[in-house]
């Protein structure tokens, strides 16, 4: 088998080879880095690759599988997004704020996939901070989609996506406060889970917008997102928003048929501007479901169009108050010349923070000030409320909701940097899953005549991620969709 | 006419604690007053008698017992200070003398 198949697996056929001691995990990690070599020139999906640690995690690997001692993600090589903490490894949020930071402590995801025997390949690029939707507003430099290199990979979690679906890894983990799993992973054609808020723990996630935010796999299929969640799921006494509640073992509510399962369609999903092969493919999708056994019905979530404006004032307002800690004085960026403190503190973070981030936090504070708090940040509360009670209302009804998961394939880069509104709107149909809470699966669903991967979105209730794996898994069964892969090869 | 004057955009900044030129408030102006005019339609939702949803779950207190326990290494906690002076961390005056 030649090595670039071997990164084309997924982690349960990779899982197959080390357990069968057909392959070790430094081979495959020596694969994955020779993808690396080859691809990330043009991919530029990595801001650190670990190359020493990775070989050193695999071959503590290959002892704990010689051992027979082997769990389910032991010996498989991953990536992390850049805003979750390495012990000893550099964590940047792909931003001049915190290039050469490297944390005294692990993220919990990084230590329960270390407790795995994961090997880590890398830290993957992203938007500045996670504010972004094409990862072109990293400081570092902007990320190209494995499908076409002229275009962006989504984001935030865009090095994620793209180091997944061009076989720089076998999967990473993102971070979703809008829809920054969800759409990088539908523009790569790739799995992307955004779990119910509270299911992972978000102790050593850079914080955004912490009642947003939320960590999640981003895998090449359904059955691997589901053995990547019950590795990282699960409360954490070191996140007091994490939910104390049972875990149950995802891969069971795989292989299931769809009979009897109720499925709605909201019509305020289909929105303006939506392009006509994101539409076709998905009321294709909806076919398949009834094709299926579901029961498929029209329904309405009149309050949809409202997300963005709720979002674009709390992920700010939230955001202005997290930021508020970089000050130069304890790590990251400081500014030398300065003499004063406060002149000091103004230039660290003039020059610290890029573009996108200085507006979210100065839209944040705005909304958050004296005379604008109630006709603002109340306001939106108000109608984030709503907005949650909307699905509650859905959800008595159906057991799931789906849709496209972005209104368009991925675009240029640069076509959207210019105005941020229009950037705003790739997350449009995703960011009301974050506004809720509740749970949601982009799964691959074709491509568009350009060649370009298309997302479908499922949605579930709190903690319905079971029904969300039973339903994408059977629709990946039925379509085959996943089975695509970029045609990225030299 | 812009949502947002310079005028105020530059005290936001000075409350931010980010340093602007006259060229970046004046883009940072339209930009917000385009995003601002486009969340107006929230003002078309009625809201009266709606709690505002702070969580999405509901939060509660969390108790811990009083165990000791290791804290974070200080070494390499110090290890990422821009100033540092043997275990301490360095700052400019924050009062004048």
């Amino acid at each position: 088998m030649s090595d670039s198949r071997l990164t084309d697996l997924t982690i349960s056929e990779a899982r197959g080879l080390l357990d069968r001691r057909e392959v070790s995990s430094v081979e495959l990690t020596r694969a994955a880095l020779d993808r690396i070599a080859q691809v990330e020139e043009s991919v530029k999906a990595f801001v650190t690759v670990t190359e020493d640690l990775a070989l050193q995690h695999a071959e503590e690997a290959d002892r704990r599988i010689a051992a027979g001692d082997a769990a389910p993600l032991t010996g498989i090589p991953m990536q992390l997004k850049d805003n979750m903490t390495t012990t000893g490894v550099a964590t940047t949020c792909s931003s001049r704020m915190l290039e050469g930071f490297v944390p005294p402590y692990d993220a919990t995801v990084t230590k329960r996939l270390y407790k795995q025997s994961a090997v880590l390949m890398g830290k993957g690029n992203l938007d500045e901070f996670a504010m972004g939707s094409s990862t072109e507003n990293s400081a570092f430099f902007p990320t190209h989609n494995p499908w076409d290199l002229d275009r962006v990979p989504g984001g935030s979690s865009g090095g994620p996506a793209a180091s997944v679906a061009a076989g720089e890894c076998f999967y990473s983990l993102g971070s979703d406060t809008g829809g920054s799993i969800r759409q990088p992973a539908s523009l790569c054609g790739v799995v992307g889970l955004k779990p119910t808020y509270g299911l992972v723990s978000r102790y050593g996630l850079v914080a955004f917008a912490s009642s947003l935010d939320q960590i999640g796999p981003i895998t090449r299929d359904v059955t691997d997102a589901a053995l990547v969640m019950n590795a990282i799921g699960g409360h954490d006494p070191m996140d007091s928003t994490s939910l104390d509640v049972e875990m149950p073992d995802y891969t069971a509510s795989l292989g299931k048929d769809l009979s009897g399962l109720r499925i709605g369609v909201p019509k305020e999903y289909f929105v303006d501007g939506m392009e006509p092969s994101v539409e076709q493919s998905t009321r294709r999708s909806i076919a398949l479901l009834e094709d299926l056994g579901a029961e498929v019905a029209e329904t309405s979530l009149p309050h949809t169009s409202y997300a963005l404006s709720v979002y674009y004032i709390l992920a700010p307002s939230e955001c202005s108050a997290n930021l508020a800690r970089y000050d130069g004085v304890k790590y990251g960026f400081s500014d030398r010349e300065s003499e004063s403190m406060w002149d000091a503190l103004e230039q660290t973070r003039g020059h610290g923070f890029g573009p996108e981030v200085k507006r979210r936090i100065m839209l944040g504070t705005y909304a958050l000030s004296a005379g604008y708090y109630d006709a603002f940040y109340l306001k939106a509360q108000q109608v984030r409320t709503i907005i949650r009670r909307e699905f509650e209302t859905e959800f008595e009804k159906f057991d799931a909701i789906v849709s496209a998961t972005s209104p368009t394939v991925a675009f240029k880069l640069g076509a959207k940097t210019s105005d941020p509104l229009q950037m705003y709107l790739s997350d449009v149909l995703t960011l009301p899953a974050n506004i809720a809470g509740i749970p949601g699966m982009s799964v691959p669903a074709g491509l568009s005549d350009d060649g370009l991967p298309i997302g479908f979105q499922i949605l579930s209730k709190h903690l319905g991620e079971p029904t969300l794996f039973r339903i994408a898994h059977a629709f990946e069964q039925a379509s085959g969709w996943n089975g695509q892969r970029p045609p990225l090869y030299p | 006419m812009p949502r947002i004057t310079s005028e105020e955009v530059s005290h936001l900044a000075l409350l931010c604690r980010i340093a602007m030129t006259d060229e970046d408030v004046e883009v940072m102006r339209d930009q917000m007053s385009n995003i601002l005019e486009n969340i107006d339609v929230l003002n078309q939702v009625d809201t009266s008698g709606v709690e505002p949803t702070g969580h999405s779950v509901d939060l509660v207190s969390v108790m811990r017992d009083d165990t000791v326990s290791p804290s974070t290494d200080r070494d390499g906690v110090l290890a990422n200070a821009p100033r540092r002076e043997g275990d301490f961390i360095r700052v400019r005056a924050v009062l004048e003398s």
